[in-house]
């Protein structure tokens, strides 16, 4: 009787109990309940997978100029219409995709990166250094950020390169305020006092034991600063600082197409429309990230 | 007799609290610690004595802490070390347990790594296998039935007894000459606590390490250390062998402290306390810090800081009015 007893406590307490659940597989449930952040994530999927393979699967060289359809609306044979030259616009956005995204990404990769490092160090030794760094990227922040970048892109001459390099430095301030308030609540953390203890350097302390703990602000911020970037870059070139005519960017087809706004709008429709919903995946995504991420919330 | 391990002399440590304000946490400290000892630090909440762990591994944020004095470890003048030596002598000459074991280890770093980190910080030349090795010992020598398994586990999946278990092999994995423990027993329940303390004995016997225990829990004390010092407002008022502290209690205020110690067996309607609460560390009153609470105070009190004077041997209280010199008058 005793062991019949035992053994059905045993079964209970395998099949019953909660099993403790792998917080990936925790944080995948929770985000896939949120519909508009996966349509976003989606979306994200399928550029990506664009700019990849997008130059190869083009239709049209999107360089060839056809002069027998010039300013040609959608049709069957160009779906999303043919531009001034009578270059297939689907070709061009399509092939842009690489450049455009690569841009945001290269931009905001560095930016995060020069403002992850500058914000660890003011978070973490505080004091002088500390002043110095927030007090540099208040000046920055005081500026509109594209003006920023346009001053910079004037310094240095325009380009896809320079555009990067403008993006990247106006990306710099906030990440390092977001990574300073992050590490101001890690660092007080006692296995930060700890890892001091057994003889951790200054700079191992920070990127070893500090830096994770600012990994969830820094994703979502991510996120969203892609989408910021890819329409500051697309600004960039449609004021004609950054890919010249020739490149198939999304900004520069979009700003050639402006001439022609009255005869056929289908020049900015389509690239307008590619990059508001880049742009806005991009946030849904960072959004959910956000909502999924916050202890708060859950 | 031989070279003390730890030797303590005139620490100050200040805290910067504004513009040119500081405010003394440590005011004139000088004790030492011998090889194979385990010294008992004791005192209520904020008189000092983690502060006093903390300034001899020179932990504190540099730009908002004053340390002047001395401290001597092992021939070498501490306070006067470079960033660079202070580091290789952090963890592998003197490591530090904490007091709440399951917020020590750092969340994200599976147990191995953070032994491993902590080894070969100091033994660069070390291999992977090697590494090993030193964790699977390092885990043994506290006592972790099944170390393989533990190495791979994460701090969440350990209990707070075996996250401190943990904590002392990291502590003691490059075998350090001085062990500081700050409260390493205060988060944990009764058994754990007995266990934590024989390993820290076991380690001791072993190793011949010097131990600062600092703790206010004066069961604790009365467990493992040889030789306690007393803390009040950052000056120490009492220092004692153990066993002469708990049957011939000289300052006022060690006398306090073990007379509101429960005791078993004898029953009292109102466990006896120290009348008032300890002074604050930006108003503290002239003279002896202590005189408000003190029953035995006299005008001459509160006049100048009373030194530590001899009252047996070995035995020393910060009290001109001590008991001692109460029952001669």
């Amino acid at each position: 009787m005793a062991d019949t007893n035992a053994t059905t406590a045993q079964a209970l307490s395998a099949e019953e109990l909660p099993k403790a659940q792998n917080p990936t597989v925790q944080f995948i449930k929770k985000f896939l309940r949120r519909k508009t952040a996966v349509l976003g994530f989606l979306f994200i999927v399928f550029i990506l997978i664009m700019a990849v393979i997008g130059p190869s699967i083009v239709p049209y060289d999107p360089n060839a100029y056809d002069y027998g359809a010039i300013l040609a609306g959608p049709s069957a044979t160009h779906i999303w219409g043919t531009d001034e030259f009578g270059r297939d616009v689907f070709s061009r956005i399509l092939a842009g995709t690489q450049l455009s995204l690569g841009t945001a990404l290269t931009a905001s990769i560095l930016g995060t990166a020069g403002g992850v490092v500058l914000g660890l160090i003011a978070g973490f030794f505080g004091g002088i250094a500390d002043s110095i760094i927030m007090r540099i990227c208040d000046v920055m922040f005081a500026f509109p950020s594209i003006l920023l970048a346009i001053a910079i892109v004037a310094i240095i001459g325009p380009g896809i390169t320079n555009i990067m390099i403008g993006l990247a430095v106006f990306t710099v301030p906030s990440f390092a305020r977001i990574i300073r308030g992050a590490v101001l609540e890690v660092r007080g953390e006692l296995y930060v006092e700890v890892a001091q203890s057994i003889g951790c350097s200054p700079a191992r302390t920070m990127f070893v034991h500090i830096f994770p703990g600012t990994m969830q602000a820094l994703i979502v911020n991510f996120t969203m600063n892609v989408g910021g970037a890819i329409l500051s870059a697309s600004s960039l070139s449609f004021l004609g600082f950054g890919a010249n005519v020739t490149q198939a960017e999304w900004g520069a087809i979009l700003s050639q197409g402006r001439n022609y706004l009255a005869i056929a709008p289908h020049l900015v429709l389509f690239p307008g429309l590619v990059i508001f919903l880049t742009v806005l995946a991009f946030n849904l995504f960072g959004d959910g990230l956000r909502d999924t991420l916050d202890p708060k919330l859950n | 007799m031989a070279e003390p391990l730890l030797e303590v002399k005139d620490l100050r440590t200040e805290f910067k609290r504004g513009k040119k304000d500081w405010i003394t946490a440590v005011n004139g400290v000088s004790f030492s610690v011998n090889a194979g000892e385990i010294v008992g630090l004791v005192g209520e909440s904020g008189c000092g004595k983690s502060v006093t762990s903390m300034s001899v591994m020179r932990l504190h944020n540099k730009l908002s802490t004053r340390i002047s004095g001395d401290i001597v470890f092992g021939g070498k003048h501490i306070l006067e070390l470079s960033e660079a030596e202070m580091q290789s002598i952090r963890g592998n000459e003197i490591s530090m347990i904490f007091q709440e074991p399951m917020s020590a280890l750092d969340p994200i770093m599976r147990i191995e790594n953070q032994l491993i980190e902590a080894i070969s910080l100091h033994n660069k030349e070390l291999s992977k296998d090697e590494l090993h090795k030193r964790c699977v010992s390092a885990l043994k020598l506290v006592g972790i039935p099944e170390p393989e398994m533990t190495l791979r586990n994460y701090p969440h999946e350990l209990s707070g007894g075996m996250c401190q278990r943990v904590m002392i092999a990291m502590a003691m994995s490059c075998e350090p000459k001085l062990l500081i423990a700050d409260e390493p027993t205060t988060a944990l329940d009764v058994t754990i606590q007995a266990q934590i303390l024989a390993l820290m004995e076991d380690i001791r016997n072993k190793r011949n390490t010097g131990i600062l225990m600092i703790t206010h829990d004066l069961g604790v004390v009365a467990e493992t250390c040889s030789r306690v010092i007393v803390m009040y407002a950052g000056n120490i008022v009492e220092e004692a062998p153990v066993k002469e502290l708990f049957s011939n209690p000289q300052h006022p205020y060690t006398q306090g402290l073990i007379e509101s110690v429960p005791k078993l067996g004898r029953r009292v309607h109102r466990l006896p306390s120290i009348p008032g609460s300890v002074p604050d560390l930006a108003a503290m009153p002239s003279g002896c810090r202590f005189a408000p609470r003190c029953k035995y105070a006299q005008a001459s009190c509160s006049e100048a800081l009373p030194k530590l004077v001899k009252v047996a041997e070995n035995h020393y209280a910060a009290c001109p009015f001590h008991t001692n010199a109460r029952k001669e008058a």
